[in-house]
């Protein structure tokens, strides 16, 4: 047998999916290695969904998605950003966010751009980059900066091969937010150097102190900004698989022509789903959102108290230690942990080079099993 | 901070306000002044715990019992209310919209005892025109919480 696609042999297995492998067998485990909410979809969202399927709307939707759910989120992005999205043409459903940038990033690369990526992030931006025959250009961020990107250290990484710079703010996995001026000193450079944007704003709910910056809202940034979201984290709905993106009708127009003929479309029964938590579930939002940031503070304190130096973060439901004080590297950290105290923490190094000497511990979980958790880290660390 | 306070203590009155103060980035002592201040303006009514009492194995009998009242002059329902909600075996009394006007939630040792209880001291009330009694026969959700059901959580461990 001939072998595969080189770009693929080349890309290496997610580190989150090695580490599933390694927690996977171990018993009893309390996991802070979760990327979803603990709660369960709003159930009228639910609900919804299968008065739909009773209905028999189980057919194929416009390529676009339906057009009430993207009139939806035409009303949303307006009445929270102000940002004028016409429903007919500049807004397109996909199958979450992970489709979405996806689709992006074919639509506008031609083999060999350059796509500049802060990190830590996300683990798909880098082999979605390649897969779309581009190539990653990662700029490392630090804790000292709160894990904020320095716009001086992009305006170094832009060559004549780049096409575009990739954010995603609150971030997975520091749980950093960016300044409006910090985010707007980016969009100069990207209007300097003609650079598209893709913003994945999937954590933009989950903002705890200050109010979220939405890429496109500013200064020259709305032509050039590819915006992705999505209902996973804000409203609980990771395995429904949708999201949206937003954009130049050109660009949407590009995007859909890929997922038209990969897709076709997003699952039916999910967009019904999706449009009801868009319109309705406001205020069960808000409460989770509330909740997360309570849990937030507990997990802070007591990692601090456990003696692993943990910022405060603004967003997302990560924090990410230092576990540089210990002397083991995050993977050695990590592993020790899950097979000496059974919690599980994804060792940083997962999220690029510059999340090495971290952990990324997801706080989504109840109080009494982070507090838990905490008391077991503290153990091991004392152990070490 | 009151609605931050409220809504943690409304999922667990337990949480203590050494633990409060950390998820809501106060001191301890702002949380306490802060709860003792909704308890004297009464806003806290009370701090109770739920109990499955059929898990706990005791013989307990609920009945809701609807009560149409003929109002009276200048204090309307609230008098027969008052009347009603005095005795020890009456849980709750809301006045409500419908057919019916007040809703009274009884609670006995035994079928017989709340049947007796409606027929000798509710029904016979100045006031009270007619009764519907239904025994509460299963409880499925209370406050809020879903009894029987274990919550499990089936997400995948790493993602």
């Amino acid at each position: 047998m001939k072998s595969i696609s080189s770009i693929v042999m080349s890309t290496p297995p997610s580190g989150i999916r090695k580490f599933f492998d390694i927690v996977a067998s171990v018993k009893d485990v309390i996991s802070l290695g979760v990327g979803e909410p603990d709660y369960d979809t709003p159930w009228r969202v639910s609900e919804a969904c299968i008065y739909s399927l009773e209905r028999g709307e189980t057919h194929y939707t416009s390529n676009y998605g339906t057009i009430e759910l993207r009139e939806a989120v035409a009303e949303y992005l307006q009445q929270r950003e102000g940002l004028i999205y016409n429903p007919k043409n500049q807004i397109l459903i996909t199958v979450g966010v992970s489709e979405g940038l996806d689709l992006a990033l074919r639509a506008i690369l031609n083999p060999g751009d350059e796509v500049i990526v802060p990190e830590p992030s996300y683990v798909s931006y880098k082999p979605c980059i390649s897969f779309a025959g581009g190539v990653p250009v990662p700029v490392p961020s630090y804790m000292d900066a709160e894990f904020a990107v320095d716009p001086n250290a992009i305006a170094e990484a832009v060559s004549d091969k780049t096409k575009a710079i990739l954010l995603s703010y609150p971030t997975n996995p520091t749980g950093a937010v960016a300044s409006r001026e910090t985010l707007q000193q980016i969009v100069n450079i990207a209007c300097k150097h003609d650079l598209y944007l893709i913003s994945d704003e999937i954590y933009d709910r989950l903002t705890y102190e200050g109010k979220h910056t939405c890429v496109p809202t500013l200064d020259g940034a709305y032509e050039r900004t590819i915006l992705l979201n999505g209902f996973s984290k804000a409203y609980a709905m990771t395995g429904w698989r949708v999201g949206y993106a937003c954009g130049h009708p050109e660009i949407i127009e590009a995007m859909m022509k890929v997922h038209q003929y990969t897709m076709m479309c997003a699952s039916t029964m999910a967009q019904v789903a999706a449009r009801e938590a868009i319109k309705h579930c406001w205020d069960e939002s808000e409460e989770m959102i509330e909740d997360y940031s309570r849990r937030r503070r507990i997990i802070v304190k007591g990692l601090n108290e456990a003696g692993l130096k943990c910022l405060n973060p603004k967003g997302a439901f990560y924090v990410f230690p230092s576990i540089s004080d210990t002397g083991l590297s995050s993977e050695e950290f990590s592993e020790r942990l899950l097979f000496e105290e059974k919690v599980a923490a994804v060792p940083g190094n997962a999220f690029g080079d510059s999340g090495e000497g971290h952990i990324r511990c997801c706080y989504a979980t109840s109080i009494d099993k982070l507090e838990e958790a905490v008391e077991r880290i503290a153990r091991f660390v004392r152990k070490i | 901070m009151e609605k931050q306070i409220l809504a943690i203590l409304s999922k667990d009155a337990r949480t203590s306000p050494e633990k409060i103060a950390v998820m809501l980035d106060k001191t301890e002592q702002e949380v306490i002044e802060a709860i003792d201040k909704l308890e004297q303006r009464g806003v806290i009514r009370g701090y109770r715990t739920i109990i499955d009492w059929e898990k706990a194995g005791r013989e307990q009998v609920n009945a809701l019992i609807d009560v149409r009242v003929s109002p009276s002059r200048g204090v309307g329902f609230d008098d027969v209310a008052r009347r009603i909600y005095k005795f020890g075996e009456v849980k709750s009394v809301y006045l409500v919209s419908g057919e019916y006007d007040l809703r009274v939630v009884v609670e006995g040792k035994t079928m017989h005892e709340v049947a007796f209880f409606v027929a000798e001291k509710l029904a016979t009330l100045e006031g009270v025109l007619s009764t519907r009694t239904s025994f509460l026969l299963k409880t499925y959700k209370e406050d809020g919480v879903v009894y029987g059901e274990k919550e499990v959580d089936d997400r995948l461990p790493v993602s």
